[in-house]
């Protein structure tokens, strides 16, 4: 069995991996994949100087991901016994994740439901119902 | 809350240093001052840069450029064409490896190179081609532009071939550092001093045409709103927000202008659709005016030549293929082949020339603001037969201001907030590319910067305050001076593209270079 959880480093992510213990205890030999997105688009618009120092802020915008939300995952599965490992991307989350899965072959993704409403989620939608609604792999979002 | 303070003080202190202690008394002739000031200090190098052919009254620099983008064109057998396609496919991310998200993509790059380009010259240099040149003009616009497209793809594949990466991670690109480097790996001297001599002009046409050209029209175009008022005023509210930017490291307000900016270009190719739509019966005869114009000159001023020398020269100050500007704003790309950031950069010259000027020329003719004369069908020149007349006595901004809003009455407001954003937008973009050239020269550092933004700065507030005409004069002549030295190094580094065109090309016949699936 290979799980993959999609982190966003809110408090609900926390729930998502409890989940996945829940699960990953079931069968032996069970591997999980953490992965945190960073909400990033290709087609955003940006000025020549943030253009500049772009490879240096993504490398920033990794290692904090690893430091604050990936490293803890990682260390709090581990203290179950549990081998995992981590992955950070920049992207669309949905996409981000359902093409990881997918990728990788994974048999289930694990997210949690997300927290806050507001404007753009009443446009867009959340990436949590985007990756319901598009995924290859079976979803599973946590409450 | 104490940054912004800073930040807000130092802006106030700025402004109290940039302006002169007099500003108090009658503005009008502290504008004058400024403006024969500014007339006497910038008119040799002016006159030796719009230097006529001798026998002719063709300026030699826009040959230069024609010339170089031309040799391109035929030494890369035509790449514009052949590659297409391709720059299209690239744009659209189908070649990024998705290990690389979070980098500056091809589109990013593009677009950030666009908002420097996109501006002043779509709206009001093109009203000033047409208005002195003719509806002809348009015709040598778009083949200046789709030639342009070669001279581009040459520039922006060394940019970033040549590329510095900086040990703070950030990267420096440009015709200063691929002349230098590149004349070095070839064996060819003078180099250093080619770039050096590049990165003066570059700094001089980050003051002209990238800061007090765009001032000057964004001042008139506040003004044909509120009423006449002194330029320094314009000047130094634009000064005190630039600075606020590029010294202040506000991010906010360049984040704004850069969703606004966009946005802003594509309402402005739309309202230009609908002007067209409206009048799709008079397409056909706004083609024929400007096919006729290209070839006969309709009687505009200098005939066939002087809506040619028009349209070329406003085609190179809007797209700026072969100045070398884009080969900065290209360079931060992240692709492991140089020559497909060459590719996207062929799609500038296209989408700013081709596309967006093409739209406002058709406008301009089709709103029949130019005055023809119904026995002859020719055009009626102005009383010092140096232009068109037109309806309401315009020219510039203001042509196409009445142009626009012959067909949708409220639209010159919109078009005035365009035109302020679009000057704002370049400034950004010229500060960035003045000051790279100036890093070149003096060194990276804190207070070389901050020197350099300093002046950017009270260059604007120049710029707000001197007529057009001096404006407009040196900011083409420093902004053509850069073309002299960047196509006279293109021409011996070409090769190097060619090298790289062959082995890309061949890779991608092999298969070896595929599309990721995404």
């Amino acid at each position: 069995m290979k799980l993959i959880i999609g982190l966003d480093g809110q408090s609900t992510g926390e729930k998502a991996l409890e989940f996945a213990k829940t699960v990953a205890a079931t069968s032996s030999g069970c591997e999980l994949i953490v992965v945190y997105v960073i909400e990033w688009s290709p087609f955003s618009f940006h000025s020549a100087e943030e253009n500049a120092r772009r490879h240096k802020r993504r490398e920033e915008e990794i290692q904090i991901a690893r430091e604050r939300v990936l490293d803890p995952a990682l260390a709090s599965l581990a203290k179950e016994g549990l081998t995992a490992r981590g992955i950070v991307r920049h992207g669309d989350v949905a996409d981000t994740i359902d093409n990881i899965a997918h990728a990788e072959g994974a048999t289930q993704i694990i997210v949690a439901r997300t927290g806050t409403g507001g404007l753009s989620k009443h446009i867009f939608g959340s990436s949590t119902a985007n990756l319901v609604m598009n995924a290859r792999v079976p979803v599973t979002v946590v409450a | 809350m104490t940054r912004v303070y800073s930040i807000i003080c130092a802006t106030l202190a700025f402004m109290a240093v940039a302006l002169p202690a007099q500003a108090q008394e009658a503005a009008a002739s502290l504008d004058e001052r400024v403006n024969a000031a500014f007339a006497g200090a910038t008119g040799w190098f002016v006159n030796f840069i719009f230097m006529s052919i001798p026998g002719t009254n063709f300026p030699w620099i826009v040959m230069w450029l024609v010339i170089g983008a031309t040799i391109f064109t035929i030494y890369f057998s035509v790449v514009q064409f052949r590659f297409f396609g391709h720059a299209i496919s690239l744009v659209k991310g189908d070649y990024s490896d998705p290990e690389d998200a979070g980098e500056v993509s091809h589109f990013q790059a593009l677009t950030t190179a666009l908002s420097g380009t996109v501006g002043l010259g779509n709206i009001a240099g093109v009203a000033v081609a047409v208005g002195i040149g003719g509806p002809g003009a348009t015709f040598w616009m778009i083949l200046a532009g789709l030639l342009g497209m070669a001279s581009k793809f040459t520039e922006c594949t060394l940019g970033v071939k040549y590329r510095n990466e900086n040990p703070d991670g950030s990267v420096s690109g440009g015709p200063m550092y691929y002349i230098s480097k590149g004349f070095d790996e070839l064996g060819l001297p003078g180099g250093k001093i080619l770039a050096v001599l590049f990165s003066i002009f570059c700094i001089l046409g980050a003051f002209g045409g990238g800061n007090m050209f765009q001032a000057n029209q964004a001042h008139a175009q506040i003004t044909q709103i509120t009423g006449d008022f002194p330029g320094w005023i314009t000047g130094v509210i634009f000064a005190g927000v630039v600075f606020a930017v590029i010294v202040g490291g506000i991010k906010s307000i360049a984040r704004v202008t850069e969703k606004i900016v966009p946005f802003m270009g594509i309402l402005y190719v739309g309202a230009a659709l609908v002007v067209l739509i409206v009048n799709y019966n008079l397409i056909g005869w706004a083609f024929g005016q400007i096919f006729a114009g290209a070839f006969t000159g309709l009687g505009v001023a200098g005939g066939l030549v002087g809506a040619l020398i028009q349209g070329f020269k406003r085609a190179a100050f809007s797209n700026e293929a072969g100045v070398g500007s884009a080969a900065i704003a290209h360079s931060a790309v992240k692709t492991s082949e140089p020559i497909t950031e060459g590719f996207v950069s062929l799609l500038e010259p296209l989408i700013d020339t081709v596309v967006i000027c093409t739209m406002t020329a058709l406008v301009i003719v089709i709103s029949q603001q130019l005055i023809i004369d119904p026995a002859t069908g020719n055009y009626v020149l102005n009383e010092a037969g140096t232009a068109i007349a037109t309806v309401g006595d315009t020219s510039g901004v203001a042509l196409t201001s009445a142009a626009f809003g012959s067909a949708i009455g409220w639209f010159p407001y919109v078009l005035a907030l365009a035109v302020i954003l679009f000057a704002f937008s370049t400034m950004i973009s010229w500060s960035y590319y003045g000051l790279k050239a100036w890093t070149f020269l003096f060194g990276e550092g804190k207070t070389t910067e901050l020197v350099f933004k300093v002046i950017f700065c009270i260059f604007i507030v120049i710029g707000a305050a001197a007529s057009l005409g001096p404006v407009i004069d040196f900011s083409d002549a420093a902004i053509f001076a850069m073309a002299v030295v960047n196509i006279f190094c293109l021409y011996f580094l070409m090769k190097v593209v060619k090298a790289e065109l062959a082995s890309y090309s061949a890779r991608l016949k092999s298969g070896e270079i595929k599309k990721f699936t995404h």
